[in-house]
């Protein structure tokens, strides 16, 4: 067993690009379920929006990178819109279903034959990243601590993915100190209660869900950038409920919990994979029980596991207060 | 050696006219070019078709024109990789020689670095069949009908379970998946952690199966879902638990039995029954039969006897069920049984009719959910109406838009409804809070 490889792995995964990707999708969940209650059981689509506007911008149309970007956030914000406007005043069960509903619609929209020309099928899109990269300060060459560290590509789009999400929970932590965040507070603890108030708690959720899908949004922006392409598959609903488990094992309703969450998440997902491989390589795991190609599903199985013992017996996840988790029906 | 397996397997493909032969012609050195045969097999002899026009025209404004040899053969050297397209001329074949599909007589063809690729031009009869829009939509009515029976099957399992305990149990697809991959297990007899036992018929493989499903129900509620219910559990917290446990479910699904699709060995490759424009299998209608008498037992059961009452007295108001003496949790556990079987052969008959994979309930567990929605959450009948409803529309729109799309369909009903009518076709309106 090759324990400085599985530990530089494990380091690597923990500021790498699934790290900064999901911290980013689980920020913007944390706004819609863990300030507001709001189920959002769609934040893939979201992902999914962004990622597929800014690459189809580019690679279908031939227009520049920074109106992609700006299609792909506006395009997050429609979709937040067209979401919320009906389904906001629905029961909560009933917008997770909605939300589950319109990510998978948009999946398999991008990723049918029909659409073939502009939005690639199920090899989605590619040559999108050229402007990202013809702006990349870091000059050619490794990073590289021991042998802990990256290449001058990752270092960029690792820089830019952890100042947005330095920025997001700079926004998340400014935005809840504030009347307004309070405000959302209350509706998650008593929707009722805010309504008697006076507030309007249709357009306080709407505001959440358009924040929360935009920062959500994001993290498809810093997938794309980071793989420089994009397949509809990685839109899947796992994504989603991967960001839940990112969430809710660092705590709902901290800003900084989804950062913690993502990090702890991925090392661990790395050092399963790691451990098992290694494992198996050296023998000590007979062919029989688990061969290298079953080693992804182990880690499919640890992730729905640690959100059902999660969700059973520590639903504050690390950080979280249980008092502040929105998990009564209302 | 290559001409004769090129022979053999021409003659597989009786009547086509195929391009055959990685490498079975003379290839350029290292440029890239396309070449191809036009021939057919006729009482296994090779009818090669000699001065058949083919163009092949690429990138960069690249064309050029061929014609065959006596052999069949034409070859066009291409510039480079690419994607070139390749029209064979319809009126240089010979009278009586058509494309056997003759909306394909231009094919894109990929080509990489240094290959010579072989491009395929099937000759013969036209095998394509020209039916009527009517008699489409009636074989379309038909299958919609038994994929909605099946899915019904799952979505009065659901729509029970949600009754009684309030849970949407994101688990549900893996109870098809259990039915179905159980029935494959005891089939074939290669059941994971046992030795083979060379399988059963699949009659008995099924009971078998059902029975499994059963416990399994019993297990998921004895092991999970009433101890939940005891430390009083939200119901977000529950749907979420629910969420894990279908992922963890499936992916455990995935190592047993691997990615692949199967189907039961009895069943493979069965013939059509014509019943005026429906032709489908002896195998569909009889799956439609037991699906329509297990959906009505169930539903008298539920009518009429003690158990059924109490079940609807339960999803009523739980506490006054309670308090009228009916036990609540044992009448819970009957339902989980009970749903989980109802799942179990929705499994099985799904697995007939598309083969066994380990994310087959997964993917109509959307469509179990907007069955149920449509239907209105909560009530068994609806669930069946709404089941019907779903199976028959996705089908029949197919007429208009392409197979790929028809699930879109479906989830776009699933938000409409909840839009305009969430308490579904037969619920009612104060159960929507």
């Amino acid at each position: 067993m090759d324990w400085t490889r599985i530990i530089v792995n494990a380091l690597e995964a923990s500021v790498g690009l699934q790290t900064v990707v999901f911290a980013l999708a689980a920020i913007g969940l944390n706004v819609h379920f863990g300030y507001t209650g709001l189920l959002n059981f769609g934040q893939s689509g979201f992902l999914a929006v962004a990622a597929y506007g800014m690459a189809v911008t580019v690679s279908s149309f031939d227009l520049p990178l920074w109106l992609g970007i700006i299609i792909g956030l506006a395009a997050a914000v429609l979709l937040a819109l067209l979401l919320g406007i009906p389904t906001l005043r629905l029961r909560a069960d009933y917008l997770a279903i909605v939300t589950i509903a319109s990510a998978e619609i948009i999946r398999l929209t991008v990723r049918s034959v029909t659409f073939q020309d502009t939005f690639g099928g199920s090899d989605g899109r590619q040559a999108f990243a050229g402007d990202f990269y013809a702006i990349n300060p870091f000059p050619i060459g490794n990073y590289n601590i021991g042998s802990f560290g990256f290449s001058e590509r990752q270092m960029w789009v690792l820089s830019v993915g952890w100042s947005l999400v330095a920025l997001s929970c700079l926004i998340v932590f400014l935005l809840m100190r504030s009347p307004w965040g309070r405000v959302l507070k209350a509706i998650r603890e008593d929707e009722d209660a805010v309504r008697s108030l006076g507030k309007n708690v249709y357009a306080y959720k709407m505001q959440s869900l358009v924040i929360g899908g935009v920062l959500g949004c994001l993290g498809g922006f810093i997938y794309g950038l980071g793989q420089a392409s994009i397949q509809p598959d990685i839109f899947g609903t796992d994504t989603t409920f991967f960001a839940y488990t990112i969430l809710i094992l660092g705590g709902a309703a901290r800003v900084a919990a989804p950062v913690v969450g993502a990090a702890i998440f991925w090392v661990l997902l790395s050092l399963t994979d790691n451990i098992l491989n290694e494992a198996i390589n050296a023998g000590y795991v007979s062919n029989s029980v688990i061969n290298s190609t079953q080693v992804g599903q182990f880690r499919f199985m640890l992730v729905g596991l640690l959100l059902m013992l999660l969700m059973i017996f520590r639903p504050q996840g690390i950080f979280g207060d249980r008092r502040e988790i929105a998990l009564d029906a209302r | 050696m290559r001409t004769r397996v090129a022979l053999f397997l021409a003659t597989l493909l009786s009547a086509f006219v195929v391009v055959l032969g990685m490498g079975a012609g003379p290839a350029s050195a290292d440029g890239e070019s396309i070449f191809g045969f036009l021939f057919q097999i006729k009482k296994s002899e090779r009818v090669a078709y000699e001065g058949v026009k083919v163009q092949v025209k690429g990138p960069g404004g690249f064309s050029q024109s061929t014609t065959s040899d006596k052999t069949g053969r034409w070859t066009v050297e291409v510039p480079g990789k690419g994607t070139y397209t390749v029209t064979v001329d319809d009126k240089t074949l010979p009278k009586n020689v058509n494309l056997r599909d003759p909306s394909k007589k231009s094919l894109k063809v990929p080509v990489l670095v240094g290959q010579d690729k072989p491009v395929l031009f099937p000759l013969g009869k036209s095998t394509r069949k020209i039916t009527s829009k009517w008699n489409q939509a009636a074989q379309l009515t038909a299958e919609g009908l038994r994929f909605g029976l099946i899915v019904a099957l799952a979505a009065v399992g659901l729509s029970l379970i949600f009754g009684t305990t309030g849970l949407t149990n994101f688990a549900h697809g893996e109870l098809v998946t259990f039915g179905a991959m159980t029935t494959w297990w005891v089939s074939t007899g290669k059941v994971p952690f046992l030795p083979d036992f060379g399988g059963l018929q699949f009659f008995p493989a099924a009971i078998i199966a059902l029975l499994l499903c059963g416990a399994f129900g019993w297990a998921n509620d004895a092991g999970l879902w009433k101890p939940l219910r005891r430390r009083g559990t939200g119901l977000i917290a529950a749907m979420i638990v629910s969420i894990g446990l279908g992922i963890f479910l499936r992916y455990f699904f995935l190592y047993l039995f691997s990615g692949v699709t199967r189907s039961y060995p009895d069943y493979r490759g069965a013939k059509g029954i014509d019943f005026g424009p429906i032709s489908l299998a002896a195998v569909d209608y009889w799956s439609m039969a037991v699906a329509v008498i297990v959906l009505a037992a169930t539903i008298l059961a539920l009518v009429r006897t003690r158990i059924g009452k109490a079940t609807r007295a339960v999803a009523d108001n739980p506490a006054l069920a309670a308090a009228s003496g009916i036990d609540v949790d044992r009448v819970i556990r009957v339902v989980w049984v009970v749903g989980a079987m109802l799942a179990g052969l929705a499994g099985v008959l799904l697995g007939l009719a598309q083969g066994v994979n380990f994310q087959m309930g997964f993917q109509i567990l959307l469509l179990i959910f907007a069955a149920v929605t449509l239907g209105g959450l909560g009530t068994a009948y609806g669930a069946l109406v709404g089941s019907i409803v779903v199976g028959m529309f996705i089908s029949v729109i197919t007429l208009w838009v392409p197979v790929e799309l028809k699930n879109i369909g479906a989830l776009g009903i699933l938000i409409v409804i909840l839009l305009v009518r969430p308490q579904g076709i037969l619920g009612r309106a104060q159960r929507v809070g």
